[in-house]
């Protein structure tokens, strides 16, 4: 199974139509990947349905990068 | 203050025969059929189960994938045929004229593809799962929205919603705002994609759809006795439309003048003409009067021509109150009969038609027009096309609601 950092990379890629190595560790959705605030909401929506979690909208306000997403999810989510 | 004239420099057109101007006309003179059965869903269930769908259509081809899902298919139809008429018409957009081109591009419908998706992921998840682009992806002006985002046109930026004369509607209404001042380009017309579940369903309750689904191609037959009902397809329509000293100093091609644009409320049923075709004869009446012509001088009519009992024969009831005895000369035809009804779509295709029907004098025929029906008695050019010399085409489009317009367009 992949890691937890290669499916939320697998995601942003999918969600914001950029490429792979776009997709770096401190990558900001949107400074960086060219996510507006609507593109964020549906990025952390397909987090939830991969990892079937369900992200607070005041957590999910925090998560602007693929890093945060990746520390998030190790932490409320059981692997 | 004398009007400014409106002529047409560009044309998009996305349908059942065809998603270019030449494969689609070719196939309106040559009586070619589009209507299929329905593949993009199970209709087992369904009385209906043929339609008139868009083939072989890749959105990407005009929009950047990460936004394609970002849009439900009455858009990708819209957006396309509009950047596909903007390419035609040769005009480019620059800093100098970006506030004076506007786009005018509706649906009778609009994205009810994505509404009965999200509808169902509501009912089965909850309103968490909802996508923060399913407002944007199904509200009816987001074609005309989308195409000034990814075009950079600052004009008037509207969409009408009349049913089936949605696209007549937005053509004649951008065609106003050209001749008072408030553009001088607009993009116009109609898009739809209404081949759903809820759609077909909708319209088989209402008894409106044909059912010949063992014969999908003569199911669509304006005017024969055999008529029984429409048939539902997508796509889009849509002109370039520009003043035509405008048009004449950057040297552009011009297709035809729009000379004229009539409207009409029938004040009598949601879903029938009105009685005698009232409601369609004060339509044509009030076109040819803006367009300063007689009745006499119309040479073709595009009709509505649906294939329904009742519109035909008020459609002809009406050109026969409007034309005298003239009605038995102009000729009179329905390219519904191959592409079907493409509702909010449906006037910007035919308007299309037209334009070309005047380009090369040649009047598309009516198929699947075996024997007329009761009180069907005009010269619908019957299953094959008539060459013929053509100065004035007149284009009718009547919606539920008792909403009728009617465009007139001129040899330039």
């Amino acid at each position: 199974m992949s890691s937890i950092e290669e499916r939320v990379k697998k995601i942003v890629v999918e969600q914001l139509g950029v490429k792979e190595d776009e997709v770096t560790q401190n990558a900001s959705f949107v400074d960086d990947l060219g996510a507006d605030s609507l593109d964020t909401v549906e990025l952390v929506m397909a987090l939830e349905e991969e990892f079937e979690c369900e992200i607070p909208d005041e957590e999910a306000e925090k998560i602007t990068t693929v890093q945060q997403a990746v520390d998030y999810i190790k932490a409320h989510v059981k692997a | 203050m004398s009007k400014r004239r409106v002529v047409i420099t560009g044309m998009g057109i996305l349908s059942p025969v065809g998603n270019d101007l030449t494969t689609a006309w070719n196939n309106i003179v040559g009586g070619v059929s589009g209507i299929g059965p329905i593949t993009h869903f199970d209709t087992s269930a369904y009385s209906t189960r043929i339609a008139g769908e868009v083939r072989d259509f890749d959105p990407s081809r005009w929009i950047a994938p990460k936004d394609v899902k970002k849009m439900d298919p009455f858009i990708h139809y819209g957006v396309a045929a509009s950047l596909d008429a903007l390419k035609d018409s040769g005009l480019e957009v620059t800093e100098a004229n970006a506030e004076r081109i506007g786009v005018s591009v509706g649906a009778g419908i609009g994205g009810i593809a994505t509404i009965e998706r999200t509808s169902q992921i509501l009912a089965e998840s909850g309103p968490r799962k909802i996508s923060p682009f399913f407002v944007p992806s199904t509200i009816i002006n987001m074609i005309s929205g989308n195409v000034s985002i990814m075009t950079g046109v600052k004009g008037p930026n509207i969409a009408v919603v009349t049913a089936c004369t949605t696209a007549a509607h937005n053509i004649g209404m951008a065609a106003r705002m050209i001749a008072y001042g408030d553009a001088d380009v607009m993009i116009a017309g109609g898009a739809e994609y209404s081949t759903t579940g809820t759609a077909i369903g909708g319209f088989c309750s209402a008894r409106a759809l044909s059912t010949r689904n063992d014969e999908p191609a003569r199911a669509s037959r304006p005017w024969d006795k055999d008529r029984d009902g429409f048939v539902l397809s997508d796509g889009a329509g849509v002109l370039v439309l520009e003043e035509y000293e405008h048009a004449r100093a950057r040297g552009a091609r011009i297709y035809a003048e729009l000379a004229g644009f009539g409207m009409s409320g029938d004040a009598y049923h949601m879903t029938s003409p009105s009685e005698d075709g009232d409601g369609a004869a004060r339509c044509m009446a009030n076109a040819l009067k803006d367009a300063g012509l007689n009745a006499s001088d119309i040479d073709y009519i595009n009709a509505h021509g649906t294939s329904t009992q009742a519109g035909d024969l008020a459609e002809t009831q009406g050109m026969k109150r409007v034309f005298g005895d003239h009605a038995k000369k102009v000729l009179v035809s329905s390219t519904k009969s191959m592409t079907g009804h493409l509702l909010g779509a449906a006037g910007g295709v035919e308007a299309i038609f037209s334009v070309l029907a005047l380009r090369d004098n040649v009047v598309p025929p009516t198929i699947n027009l075996d024997e007329p029906g009761e009180g069907c008695d005009l010269d619908y050019v019957p299953n094959t096309a008539r060459q013929t010399p053509l100065d004035v085409v007149l284009s009718n489009s009547f919606g539920f609601g008792g909403t009728n317009g009617t465009l007139v367009f001129r040899r330039v």
